[in-house]
């Protein structure tokens, strides 16, 4: 098991490495001086551009360069913000918690009725059930989520008027920050309709950003559990007289929520990219909105950064996926 | 004793394939609507110039958000209504399902073709070639792919051909793979022996050989990526990174649509219901590909 | 002394088919079974002879894909196929047990051995979790497994195919059945351990006083263990007889040309097929 924590880990710094070149490499790749490229249309004098490049480094080797940028990655500086001047990690660690918050709840949401949907549609093989749910999955699966969070707006937003359309509480509510979670901080600031308004604000872009999730998962479950079901230990199970909730719920389910629970773990890798365009939306302040905004903004030093954090974040949540699966999978659990 | 069956010729093998293939196909009623559709919508793209009423670019100054031709105010020289600049958008629609189309087709041919080449490379000859091509994938696959193409396109400079390139080269390690896992299965098979034996050379190995039997997983991966494509595209168009106005690509229509959500909803939901259908249909006929495929490749 | 008061399994007429892509399949066709306490009966064909089928259908474990329709399916003269399902249940995996054939792939590999031979301790003897875990022991020592109290918490991959398909009898006899069926039970093991097995089960049936119908393609087998034998061949009950009528003076062709197939009868430098045996039988 040890020697299985440490292969994954030791298959995972290559690839770190190659991150690191991509979010390094990409500024240098843009066309033309990036110090032209950072001060934009206005111009810079040739005493400033001399000034800037020594300042960003950008007239020394490019391996240098590239060290340096490593470095100081080691130590938690990924430069300043060209639109804020503020510290990108400041920045990233005061929004990531709001895109944090969503999709923890998305992909919770994706799973408590993604999972139970599926049971049930293996179970129930060709029946109406199992059709409508599958079609309504690939149906999910096929939607542009940009398009279904605005429908949803225009529906229970526009039309019903039941939620709002944008951030993540009413603007009347004012309450310090303890956790970042506005869920959470919401209750502790013990202000009347906080919560309420916390939820609400929640409800459609979580909904928005677990569809996807919860499609995907909805069909892994049910094509585990008819591999599954079709397993010799399973008849053993019925054989010895196991009511069938058991069979099912116990000796089936177990085994099938292996790869289901590397699914879900693969999800959150595409909660990301849907992040992006469910926070732009909702104007959502996480990082997706943060990223979104900095590109049309040519705000590089934050594209970079944001570009290396984001992908960082998902390798260990693929790490954590992989480590859980060998953890529940007895085969490897017990050599 | 009997005789031994008769020889087919190798065409007449694959007429048999084909055949096999397509009974178990039509067998699923999703797949084959989803290919209907499929049909009508490369029908629609094809002949657009004939098909649609209007001209997409066109703007009628004295048309601008009339609704759909069954709503109070609506025009029948304007079936589904026109969007804020007085253009048609049953000609739009129309037009967009070219961009589509164009895009799913070119998308998936850079990295198909890119992703057999390098998964050839890396399933046939091994050691640390293999080692490094894999890593460099894995590198790309450890982006969120949306991201990663944002990005590239941020690079490369907003517009439909930089949006492409970016997302195929997005896609590319999904085909890599593949190829490298099927290659890697039947590399040591016996038929391949057989072939080295009769002195075939690596080239004509990678080609004529292995590839030939790897094709099944890497057409499901195909029409994922087809529709994954349109949907991708449909986003950086939304997000303004595609193609460019006065484009009538469906994201793109999308994207200068959204201040008229309250006031024009036909504007918002019609270019995402084509999108929506068309990447349904695509999906359908995914699922019934992989089912058609399944079965012979049990029995293979 | 049990009164004998009929037999303990009685099946008229039982046929079997199922829906498949091309057309419906039948497996069983028109076959009688019965076995009284205390019997062995060996079920002999070939693969696809439908000798499996007929016992899956006894026990309810085919598939929603099969229809099975007999004259009669008595157990203890009560009608299997028209019992409830509560009462069925009370039936299987209590006095009506089942092995297979593939005894590792029979094990559910995410949970323990001893995990699951204690569910049918907890389950259907009414155990407590501590008797029951002593019971298994008992029950491991019984089949010959030896540190039994260490293996009960072995994960299936752990056990060789040998020591799988013991833990499996023992699941099968934890609550003293009154008829074991064993579905080739030894056709996946080592021939080393096969013998072994096969003793076993002997051994546990004459103890026990259980009903044993042994599911086989292996004569030899059948010549060791059975007190009646019914062959079958596709679906079809081709002769039934008690094992030494039946290897002395075979009435049906294809025993014949089974029995011919035994290394013991060989004349000549090759086994005949059972094809060869039954054309050169027509000839003569």
């Amino acid at each position: 098991m040890i020697r299985f924590i440490l292969g994954k880990l030791l298959y995972l710094v290559p690839t770190f490495i190659g991150i690191t070149i991509i979010a390094f490499g990409f500024v240098r790749i843009l066309p033309g001086d990036p110090v032209l490229l950072m001060a934009g249309e206005r111009g810079i004098t040739p005493e400033r551009h001399a000034e800037l490049s020594a300042l960003l480094g950008f007239d020394r080797p490019i391996w240098v360069q590239y060290f340096d940028f490593l470095g100081r990655l080691f130590q938690g500086d990924l430069g300043n913000s060209l639109v804020t001047k503020k510290p990108v990690m400041t920045e990233f660690l005061t929004l990531f918690p709001a895109t944090v918050e969503l999709g923890l709840v998305a992909i919770l949401l994706a799973t408590l009725i993604g999972v139970p949907v599926g049971v049930l549609a293996a179970i129930k093989r060709g029946s109406v059930f199992d059709q409508v749910s599958m079609t309504a999955a690939l149906v999910g699966f096929s939607m542009p989520i940009f398009w279904w969070g605005l429908l949803l707006i225009i529906f229970f937003s526009g039309m019903l008027g039941w939620t709002p359309v944008s951030g993540r509480i009413g603007l009347l509510y004012y309450f310090p920050d303890v956790t970042g979670f506005m869920l959470i901080d919401s209750l502790l600031s013990g202000q009347k309709g906080a919560f309420a308004s916390a939820l609400w604000h929640l409800i459609l872009p979580s909904i928005v950003l677990a569809t996807i999730p919860l499609a995907v998962i909805a069909r892994q479950t049910r094509s585990a559990m008819l591999e599954v079901m079709g397993e010799d230990y399973v008849r053993t199970a019925r054989a010895k007289g196991m009511s069938q909730t058991r069979v099912v719920g116990v000796h089936a389910l177990r085994n099938a929520m292996i790869p289901v629970i590397t699914t879900i773990g693969l999800q959150i890798g595409v909660l990301m990219a849907g992040a992006i365009l469910t926070e732009t939306i909702f104007s959502w302040p996480g990082i997706g909105k943060w990223m979104i905004d900095s590109i049309s903004r040519r705000d590089y030093p934050v594209v970079q950064s944001g570009l290396l954090l984001i992908a960082g974040l998902v390798m260990l949540v693929n790490l954590l996926v992989d480590l859980t699966y060998g953890l529940i999978n007895p085969r490897i659990r017990h050599k | 004793m009997t005789d031994a069956p008769a020889r087919l010729s190798d065409a007449a093998i694959r007429r048999q394939m084909l055949a096999e293939f397509w009974f178990y196909f039509r067998q699923n009623r999703g797949a084959v609507i989803g290919l209907w559709v499929f049909l009508v919508l490369v029908f629609v793209a094809v002949f657009a110039q004939v098909i649609a009423p209007h001209d997409p670019t066109q703007q009628y100054r004295d048309a601008l958000l009339v609704p759909p031709v069954w709503q109070g105010e609506g025009q029948a020289r304007f079936l589904l209504g026109t969007d804020a600049v007085g253009r048609d958008m049953l000609s739009r629609l129309i037009y967009g399902a070219q961009y589509s189309l164009f895009i799913g087709i070119v998308v998936v041919a850079i990295a198909l073709i890119g992703g057999i080449f390098v998964g050839l490379l890396a399933g046939f000859y091994g050691g640390w070639v293999d080692t490094v091509i894999m890593r460099v994938m894995d590198v790309i696959l450890a982006f969120p792919s949306l991201l990663l193409a944002l990005v590239l396109v941020a690079v490369l400079g907003p517009g439909l051909t930089n949006a492409m390139i970016a997302i195929a080269i997005v896609y590319q390690p999904h085909f890599a793979r593949l190829t490298r896992a099927a290659v890697m299965g039947e590399k040591e098979r016996e038929y391949v022996t057989a072939a080295k034996v009769a002195g075939a050379g690596k080239l004509r190995l990678m080609f004529k050989t292995i590839l030939p039997n790897c094709l099944a997983p890497l057409i499901v991966q195909a029409t994922l990526s087809f529709s994954s494509a349109v949907l991708d595209s449909a986003a950086l168009g939304f997000l303004g990174m595609g193609a460019q106005p006065p484009a009538s690509e469906w994201g793109t229509m999308l994207a200068e649509a959204r201040e008229f959500i309250l006031r024009a909803w036909w504007v918002v939901t019609l270019p995402g219901l084509a999108i929506l259908i068309s990447v349904l249909a695509i999906n359908l006929m995914g699922d019934g590909l992989r089912d058609a495929l399944d079965p012979k490749l049990k029995r293979s | 002394m049990v009164q004998k008061t009929g037999p303990l399994l009685e099946i008229r007429n039982l046929t079997v088919r199922f829906d498949t892509s091309n057309g419906a399949f039948t497996a069983v066709d028109g076959v009688d079974v019965s076995v009284d306490g205390r019997e062995v009966l060996a079920i002999v064909g070939e693969s696809g002879s439908g000798k499996s089928v007929s016992m899956l259908a006894v026990m309810g474990l085919l598939p929603d894909t099969a229809t099975v329709t007999a004259d009669a399916m008595l157990y203890d003269g009560r009608d299997l196929l028209q019992m409830s399902v509560a009462e069925r249940q009370k039936l299987i995996g209590r006095e009506i047990t089942m092995i297979f054939q593939e005894p590792v792939a029979s094990l559910n590999p995410s949970f323990t051995v001893g995990f699951q031979i204690e569910e049918v301790l907890r389950y259907n003897m009414g155990l407590d979790h501590r008797a029951a875990r002593n019971r298994a022991v008992d029950l491991f020592n019984a089949v010959g497994i030896p540190e039994p109290e260490t293996k009960l918490d072995a994960y299936p991959h752990q056990l060789s195919g040998g020591q799988c398909q013991r833990v499996m009898i023992a699941m099968a006899i934890a609550s003293n059945p009154r008829l074991l069926i064993a579905d080739e039970p030894t056709t996946a093991l080592d021939v080393t351990i096969q013998k072994q097995i096969l003793d076993l089960l002997m051994d546990l049936q004459e103890r026990h006083g259980m009903a044993l119908i042994l599911i086989t393609h292996d004569m030899g087998v059948v010549a060791e263990t059975a007190d009646r034998v019914i062959v079958q061949y596709q679906g079809r009950k081709m002769e039934e007889a008690d094992v030494l009528s039946l290897f002395e003076h075979p009435q049906n062709a294809y025993t014949r040309a089974l029995l011919s197939a035994l290394p013991e009868n060989a004349t000549g430098d090759r086994l005949p097929t059972v094809a060869e045996f039954m054309a050169a039988e027509a000839r003569a």
